[in-house]
Order: structure tokens, then sequence, then C-alpha cells
């Protein structure tokens, strides 16, 4: 008996020893990206990377761009995006209880938030840029909203199923029609959560790159025009770490410091809306 | 009893409707058929990408018919297109991400629910999560410039004249370079490493304090309480969980395109280069001319990666309770 109660403290400690080794290969790994990516990206961080547009190495190029380009593919991909997605969520939860095209949505939005992006890339390819015969950095939007829309639902369908039932129940009391409803009360009251919902969204297709490689494909010169190829900060990564000049290198460590700078940041106010919620 | 029950909510609804202006009972029909419509856009939408891909792919699959999917070849001079070289590369760097990323997961969680002081326990399972939210294109940076020049260095050689004289593993570890199979397969790990703890922290704390507490009292260690309670309880949530990892590893582009090589042959060497079916659309795609059969071919290779990632979604499916009203 007390052999054996030794012998299985011993494993437990045993245990307790390899899963804080675990850990801290773990924390070593990811210190080690985070610390690639400040030593790198900050000291080339500078206001020309900001203000400059991409240019050949040598030239003192830099990400203005690509930034602006990112910003309005993401921009109107969420344009896109958030209003599709609320609504089919709100379909989902309220409308489609029980209802056999709801069950196969609901499926068809799972099938599609673990679809691997670059077949987003593929699909938006066929349909706009194949038959336009011109990428175009709309269609880089396009691609962006496909990805996040079903995350959107997802989100929204979750948050409005928490809300209390007596709540629509109360409002139908007074004579409120469903609409009215589900406007005036259940967005109402899963407002905080679909917000969430929409930032992490916005967080997921800021760093996209895949689906952008044959959509919007990415322009060494400041453009602004939805009809035309368009830069985006992940494509322009992608682009310059590929190049074996150390100048463009530098500018693409910049370019993914401030990528993730962002996206964490996005998440972090995700974070509190959420914790602000509850 | 029932028929009247019928008649007594006709009669509720009768009069109701007839007090509402025309106005509220045409909005609240637009408001129904509007979030049905972007239902069905939704669905419509998986339709269309499937329609488009296979659409694309025709030509391809028709030149090699059902081989296709199979055969080992990519030769874009002779114009003869397989997925089988893309499709091992997939699944053995995939492999590679499980194999290394899954124990490190567990011990990972472990540390953070049982280990750790409870106040450390918050923010770092809120690091977790963010560290999850990095965009894969810096996993590929991190691993192009940081891991590949490392394992070149330090790693591969050496593990190469370990298994310098023993058959079969000479063949699977044999000389290389960093830019690898082997290599793809960590920075994959490392890049799901995060979104796994993050799922296997939530399962172990999802189980009843009850059961657990009930297993210390029977004087079990810590260790036991885990193996023989937490993780029995867990073991189908867990499954799904690893099934999402695996989902994101096998779809992957940007982290794999940086370090594998994009070499479209078949080795049995880790340490050689290769190529995935994203990262050989990521690679070659823009090379293709519109309507070439490389063109069609990559669109096959990518109808390949759907069927390939909905199986696994219907796998992890199985193992996952659906949602709530799901």
């Amino acid at each position: 008996m007390r052999a054996s109660l030794k012998r299985r403290k011993a494993v437990n400690g045993f245990v307790a020893v390899l899963c804080t080794a675990a850990a801290l290969l773990a924390l070593f790994l990811l210190a080690s990206i985070l610390f690639t990516l400040v030593a790198r990206g900050l000291p080339a961080l500078t206001l020309t990377t900001l203000t400059v547009s991409m240019a050949p190495t040598g030239e003192n190029g830099g990400l203005a761009n690509a930034i602006v380009g990112s910003l309005i593919q993401v921009g109107i991909g969420m344009l896109i995006a958030v209003p599709v997605g609320i609504m089919a969520g709100t379909y989902l939860a309220e409308y489609g209880r029980g209802s056999k095209l709801a069950e196969i949505a609901r499926f068809v939005s799972d099938v599609l938030l673990s679809a691997p992006s670059i077949l987003v890339g593929l699909f938006v390819y066929t349909l706009m840029v194949a038959t336009t015969k011109t990428y175009s950095g709309i269609a880089g939007a396009v691609a962006l909203a496909v990805i996040a829309i079903p995350i959107i639902i997802r989100t929204t369908e979750d948050m409005l199923n928490l809300v209390p039932t007596p709540m629509r129940e109360a409002s139908a009391a007074l004579g409120a029609p469903m609409y009215k409803t589900v406007t005036r009360i259940t967005w109402r009251a899963a407002a905080g959560g679909i917000l969430t919902g929409m930032l992490l969204a916005l967080a997921r297709i800021a760093g996209e790159t895949a689906p952008l490689l044959f959509t919007s494909l990415g322009n060494l010169n400041w453009s602004t025009s939805l009809w035309k190829p368009m830069a985006s900060l992940p494509i322009a990564i992608y682009q310059y770490a590929a190049s074996p000049y150390e100048d463009l290198v530098q500018i693409a460590w910049a370019g993914a410091l401030l990528i993730t700078v962002g996206v964490l940041a996005i998440n972090i106010i995700a974070q509190l809306v959420v914790g602000r919620g509850k | 009893m029932a028929d009247a029950a019928a008649t007594g909510s006709q009669a509720l609804e009768r009069p109701r409707r007839a007090h509402l202006p025309g106005g509220v009972l045409s909005a609240d029909l637009l408001f129904t058929r509007s979030v049905q419509l972007t239902g069905l856009i939704v669905l419509l939408m998986l339709g269309a990408i499937i329609v488009m891909l296979a659409m694309g792919a025709w030509p391809a699959l028709a030149a090699e018919g059902l081989p296709f999917f199979w055969l080992p070849q990519w030769d874009s001079v002779n114009e003869r297109f397989g997925a089988g070289i893309m499709i091992y590369g997939t699944l053995i760097t995939s492999v590679i991400a499980l194999v290394v990323a899954v124990p490190l997961s567990v011990g990972v969680a472990y540390f953070l629910t049982e280990i750790l002081p409870n106040a450390f326990r918050k923010p770092v399972g809120m690091t977790v999560q963010l560290l999850a939210a990095v965009p894969s294109i810096i996993y590929g940076m991190w691993g192009f410039f940081v891991l590949a020049p490392w394992l070149s260095e330090h790693f591969i050689l050496d593990v190469a004249d370990v298994f310098a004289n023993i058959p079969v593993l000479n063949r699977v570890f044999d000389y290389g370079s960093g830019n690898s199979i082997f290599t793809a397969g960590l920075v994959l790990a490392v890049m799901i490493l995060p979104l796994i703890t993050a799922m296997f922290v939530e399962i172990l704390n999802a189980t009843p304090v009850v059961l657990k507490e009930a297993a210390y009292g029977l004087g079990a260690t810590r260790f036991e309480v885990i193996r023989d309670v937490a993780v029995p309880y867990g073991r189908r949530a867990m499954i799904g969980a690893v099934m999402l990892g695996l989902g994101r590893a096998l779809g992957e582009t940007m982290a794999v395109t940086f370090v594998i090589g994009n070499a479209t042959r078949l080795s049995p060497n880790l340490f050689s280069q290769g190529a995935t079916i994203a990262s050989t659309i990521a690679n070659e795609f823009n090379e293709a001319g519109a309507g070439s059969l490389k063109l069609s071919a990559l669109l096959g290779l990518g109808l390949t990666l759907f069927v390939i990632s909905f199986l696994v979604l219907l796998l992890s499916r199985r193992f996952v309770k659906p949602r709530a009203g799901g």
C-alpha cells in the first residue's frame, strides 16, 4: 500500500514537471515569435514606412498604399458581411427554429466557417476575376466578406439564443409585431455579443492573406480604384518578405508588426465588450 | 379540447391582426422575408463555391479521369496534372503538426488549469486566446526567418547523422534543407498550439467540480483526477478540438507556403522540400494563364482540399455535441 502511494505521488509529481516543461516550451516558442516581430519590426516602423507607397529596393519605399488598400477592402468587406451575417444569424435564432431550411443553412454556415480561406479566394476568382478579366479591389473585399459572414452568423445566433424567451413573450404580449420584438428587444439585449462577433470577424479578415492572392492581387502603386488591382498589407508583407532584399524584408517586418498589433488590439477591445456585457 | 384550443387561438389572433395598421403587417412580412432571404444567400454561397470549383476543375479532371485525385505527378511542361503529391504533403504536414501540438497542448492545458496559481489563470488564458488570433502569415514569416535557419544549423544534420545507418529511418530522416515538409509541420504545430490549448482549457474547466471533489475525496492525486475523471468526461469534446485543429492545419496557406519549399515531387524524406495543396495553389496560381489546363488543375486541387476539410468537419461534428438550437 505504502509503496504504491509513493509511486502514485511520484507519477503525479513527474507529470507536473512534464506539463510545466511543456508550458515553458510553448511560452518560449510564442515569446520567440513576438520578440522577433518587435525586434525586427519596430526599427523599420518609421514615418516614411507609414506615409510612402511601396517602391522597388533601394528607393526607400513604405506601406502607405498597402495600409489604405487594406482599410478599403476590409471596410467594404465588413459593410457587406455585417448586414448579411446579422440577418442570417437572426433568421437561424428567431425564425428558423425547427425548420428544415434553417437546419441546412446552419450546417452550411459551419462548413463555410471551417473552409480553408484560400478556397474562398479561388471561388471569388472564378466568380469575379475570371468574368471581368481583371483583378480588382472589390473582388478582394467580396472574398473577405465571404470569410467574415459565417463568423458573424455564428456569434449572432449564439448571442440571440442567450436572450431569455420571456423577454420576447413580454414584447409580444404588449402587442409588438415580430420584427419589432427582434429589432427593439432581442437585438438590443444581445448587442454586446453581436458587436464582439463583428470585431472578431474584423480582426480575422484584417490578417487574411490567402483569399486576396488572386482577387485583389496587390499593387505596387498608389491606387484607390475598386476596379483595379489593389494593394493590401498582408499581400505586401508576403511579397516583401519573399524578396531577397534586406530593405524590403525590413519593411515586411514593420508591416507584420503593424498588422499583429492591430489584430490583437481589436481582439482585446472585443474581450472588453464581452466583459462589460456580463 | 384540442379543437377548442385551436379556435380559441384563432379567435385571439384575428382581432389582433385586424387592429394592426396595414403598414405594420407588411413591415413584419418584409422583415421576415429579408431574414429568410439572407439565410438562402448563405446556402447559395456554399452551393456556388462547390459548383464554381467543380466547373473550373472539369477540364483537368476530364484529362486524367478519376486518377487525378491520387496520381503523383505535377508536370507543367507536358501538362499532366494529378493531386497525389500535394495530398501527401497536406496530410503529412498536418500529421506532424498534430503529433507535436496535441501532447504539448495537453501539457499546457494541464499546467494552466491545475498547476498555475489561481490569480494567473485568467490573464494567461486570455493571452493564449489572443495568440490564437495572430494572423497565420506571421507564423509563416517566423518559420522562414527564425525556425528554418535554426533547424538547418542545429537539428537536421544531427538527426540525419543519427539515423544514417538505420534502414527505412535513414530514408525518412535524410539530409535536407531548413525549408522542408518537417519545418512546415512544426510551424503548423506552433500555429494550432494556442487554438487547441484554449479549447482544452475550456473543456477541462467544464468538468463538474463535484466529480473532481469526489475523486479527491477518495484519495486520488491531481494527475489521477485529470486522467480518470476530467479527461474521460471531456473526451469527445477533446477529440472534436483536435479535429478542429486538424482542419485548420490542412487548409493553412501562408504559414506553409513560406517554409515548405514548394517542390512538387514525392520523397519519403521529411527533411526534403515538398508542397501542400494550399501552398501549390498560392504559389502557382498567378503563373497559370486564364483558361489553361494548369489553372483547371489548380481548381481541381481546391476541390480536393474542400472535400478533405469537409470530411474532417463531419468527423469533428460527430464528437462535439451540436450547439444549442442546432
